[in-house]
This record gives C-alpha cells, structure tokens and sequence, in this order.
C-alpha cells in the first residue's frame, strides 16, 4: 500500500458533481412520476377501469416504451442525462434488461438473450423478493402485536 | 530489464480505425478509417477481427515483405481477436497479452528478435474494439448508467508495424520491460490512476539503465493515462524521483478531441499508443520536430472477476526508446 501515491490519486482526481447530479435527478423523476400519473388517470377515464388495474397499464406502457427507445438506441443518452432520475423508476430496470438482452442477442435466444437478460437487473429480481420478504414478515410480526 | 538494440528499424506501419477515431484531430494520419463499428461483420468480436486482417494486410501491401513471425494480442479473452485474424493470416504467430501495454511489449520482443539473429522480418500488431471492451468489461453498450468524469473511452482500430535489421528512418533503440505494480487501486472507473505508478516505475528504470537524463528524450509519451492519469504521474515522478516532465505527453489524450468528443478523461485501449505514435508522432519525427521518443504505453491488468474478490487493480508499463535516422 502506497500512501503517497493514494494521496497523490485523490488530489488529482476530479469531484463528481453530486448536488447539480441530485438535482437533475429530483426534476427528471419528477417528471417521470407526473407522466405515470397522467397515464393512471388517463386509462382510468378513458377505459374506465379501476385505478389499481390501470397502474399495471401505467407500468407496461413505460417499460414498451423504455425498451424501444433503448432498442432506438437514444434511451442511453436520456439516462445517462437524468442519472437516478430515469435508473430508479421501472424505466431504469427496464432499460437495464432491454441494454443486455440487445448486448447478447447474437450469441443466440437461449445461451445469448435465455442466461445474459437479466445481467444486471437480476440483482434488482433478487433483491427485491427478499427484502419483500423481509418486510412482510416484519409487518406480520408486528400486526400480532 | 533493459534491452539495447543495435539493428531493429520499424519500416512501415499500418492504422486501421472506426469512426470516432477518424473524427478527431489525428483523423488523417491513418491509413483507412471505418465508417461504423460493425465493417460489414455479424458482431463486435468478428468486427475486432476484421480490423487486425484489415491492418496486416494493408501492411504488407505497403511494404511487400512477408513476415517470419507475428506478435501481438488485444483486450478479449483469449485474445480472440489476434488469434482468429492470424487463423485468416497463416504465419508463426506469438500471442501476447498486457493489456494496453501490449503494442510495445510486441515491439520489444520482436526487436529482440531480429537483434538475437532469429528473424529478419516480424510484424508487432495490436488491437482493440471500443463496443467489444465495453460489453466485457463494463456494462452493455446501450446501457447509459452515468460514468465517471475519470472513465476513459476504449478506442476502436488495429495498428501493425514491420519490424526488420533494414536500415529504415525510425530505429528501435531500445526497450524496458515493466514490472506488474499493484496500484492499490480499487476503481475500475479510474484506469489512469492504476496506471499511472507503472508508467512512472518503467519510465525511471529505463532512465537508470541507460544512465540518460530526462533531458535525453524530445518528447516522453505514456500510453492511455488520460487527463487525470497524466497529473497523477507528473506529480508523483517529481516527489517519488525527483524527476521533473516537461516535454510529456499522453497519446490518450491527444487522440480525440476532448472537447466534442464524448470520451470523458481521454482515450484507452491498446490500440491508442500506436496508432498515435506510428500516425502522428512518426511524421512529426520525419519533418524533425523530435529526434528522440520515449513511449511508456501502460496496461491496466483488470480483471472483473478479481475486482469482484475485492483485489486492487495491477498494472504494467513496458517502454520503449524510438530515434529517428536522419
């Protein structure tokens, strides 16, 4: 371990612009949240179904979208403009797995798209059951109390 | 470990690039630019191929001499690449790896060669594939997951020199073989500074092997250490040896225009010291603005999986000394 040279690496190394970063990302997120919400309220006043049905509307019509504007090949610039804003909703899993299953069409639909989609979204899959796991455990737990 | 040559020229050299490279400000030095990533291939891995047969080829229609030996190698596993294109080539090939290191490790061992007596013809190339990197080392290329202002962009091409004992204007003075450094490293966003130590390490060793002053070189190019590498290396080569840059250069940085072009802290790859150095700095030579160059091209030796065990990031820098004969 050279502590010289780390000291030297770290003068020397640029600062990311986290506040300007949050920013962009507060807004664009923002933006994203309004359009689900324009779309819940649309489909719930044009097809006339419940809210919670057209919230699963809501999240199929941004991931089409998300995958074709990646698969457009213009999403990356979107994402790599809003950061967070965009990674954090369903487009930013959506965008991952699209990215990756485009990445690995040509090695083939079973060991190329089949084993590589989920690449880096998979950890998202993994995660998110377990923790919902955990929670609803905890909820039971304390609704017995 | 220095090696002096006494008879190793570079008589010709090919440079083969894609469209971000012919775009920038050293576009016309090459001999033939791509127009897109893909050259008429089915996927990124056989575009990489076709750059290096692409490369050779043009090679030996400039020079007309069929090589005795091959060297090279790029960044893919199992350097694939170099190992398809030389199944098309059909000559004795050696297949090396040092990453971005790999263009002058090729130059040195084929000098070594030709001054040992072995062959009196080798051809060093190298490769590399900007959308071929990205997919196996980071994250696939329609991902747009925000990056690092110290990421460096993987360039795209392929660049071969003929090496031979036939008197020619550039001659192979000499060599350094670089050691592998652990940078104590962990960002794999920050290649310049896991690099930049090993530049710094070979640089000094080959200036205490041959007994020369900095001084002794017109210009001092390191490989692919980008802006940020390059203020690393200035600052630790004058408090660790007391050695001062002045006339100093990165071939990462010259490469593209860092302005417009989307390529954040600079230029990486194997193929970027090469296809600066045998376009840019060897007309530069030519007209007689430098007479002596010494290029440090430097590997970052990244392995995702190794990174994923938690291990710092290693790298390796070999050198070597270029004299134009006027």
């Amino acid at each position: 371990m050279n502590q010289k040279y780390q000291e030297i690496v770290k003068k020397n190394s640029p600062k990311e612009n986290v506040l300007i970063n949050a920013v962009v990302a507060f807004i664009t997120g923002g933006i994203m949240g309004i359009i689900g919400q324009a779309l819940i309220d649309g489909y719930t006043t044009w097809l006339d179904i419940s809210t919670k049905e057209a919230t699963v509307c809501m999240l199929v019509t941004l991931i089409f979208f998300t995958c074709l504007f990646t698969s457009l090949g213009f999403f990356d610039k979107f994402v790599n403009f809003c950061k967070c804003g965009l990674i954090i909703p369903i487009t930013g899993f959506a965008h991952a797995t699209m990215s990756a299953a485009l990445e690995y069409r040509k090695e083939g639909l079973v060991t190329g798209i089949g084993m590589n989609m989920l690449k880096l979204s998979g950890a998202v899959i993994i995660f998110g059951v377990v923790s919902s796991f955990v929670f609803s455990l905890l909820r039971m737990v304390v609704g017995l109390i | 470990m220095t090696f002096k040559f006494n008879n190793a020229y570079i008589n010709e050299t090919a440079t083969v690039t894609g469209p971000y490279e012919s775009a920038g400000p050293l576009g016309k030095y090459f001999d033939l630019c791509y127009k897109d990533l893909y050259f008429g291939e089915k996927n990124w891995e056989e575009a990489e191929v076709k750059l290096v047969t692409s490369a050779i080829n043009i090679l030996k229609k400039k020079s007309g001499v069929e090589a005795d030996v091959l060297i090279g190698g790029d960044l893919l596993n199992q350097i694939v690449a170099s190992n398809y294109a030389m199944e098309e080539v059909k000559g004795s090939f050696i297949g090396i790896y040092a990453a971005c290191a790999t263009s002058t490790l090729g130059l040195i061992l084929g000098a070594s060669l030709i001054d040992g007596g072995f062959a009196s013809n080798v051809i060093t190339f190298t490769s590399s594939h900007n959308t071929s990197a990205e997919k196996q080392y980071r994250y696939p290329v329609e991902y747009g997951g925000p990056k690092h202002k110290t990421t460096t962009f993987t360039s795209t091409g392929s660049a071969a020199a003929l090496l031979s004992n036939v008197k020619s204007d550039i001659k192979l003075e000499s060599g350094t073989i670089g050691k592998v450094i652990d940078s104590s490293i962990y960002d794999v966003s920050n290649m310049g500074a896991v690099m930049a130590i090993a530049a710094a390490d070979t640089i000094y060793k080959h200036l205490k092997d041959t007994g020369r002053d900095i001084g002794y070189y017109d210009l001092i190019l390191t490989g692919d250490l980008g802006i940020y590498g390059q203020k690393i290396l200035k600052e630790y080569m004058h408090s660790e040896y007391n050695i001062d840059l002045k006339n100093y250069n990165d071939t990462g940085v010259m490469l593209y225009d860092l302005k417009t072009q989307p390529v954040y802290a600079g230029a990486s790859g194997p193929v970027c010291a090469p296809l600066v150095t045998y376009g840019f700095i060897f007309d530069e030579m030519r007209k007689g603005k430098y007479k002596k160059v010494l290029l440090a091209a430097t590997g970052a030796l990244m392995s995702p999986v190794m990174v994923n065990h938690k291990l710092s990031i290693p790298a390796i820098s070999h050198a070597v000394s270029l004299e134009v004969m006027l």
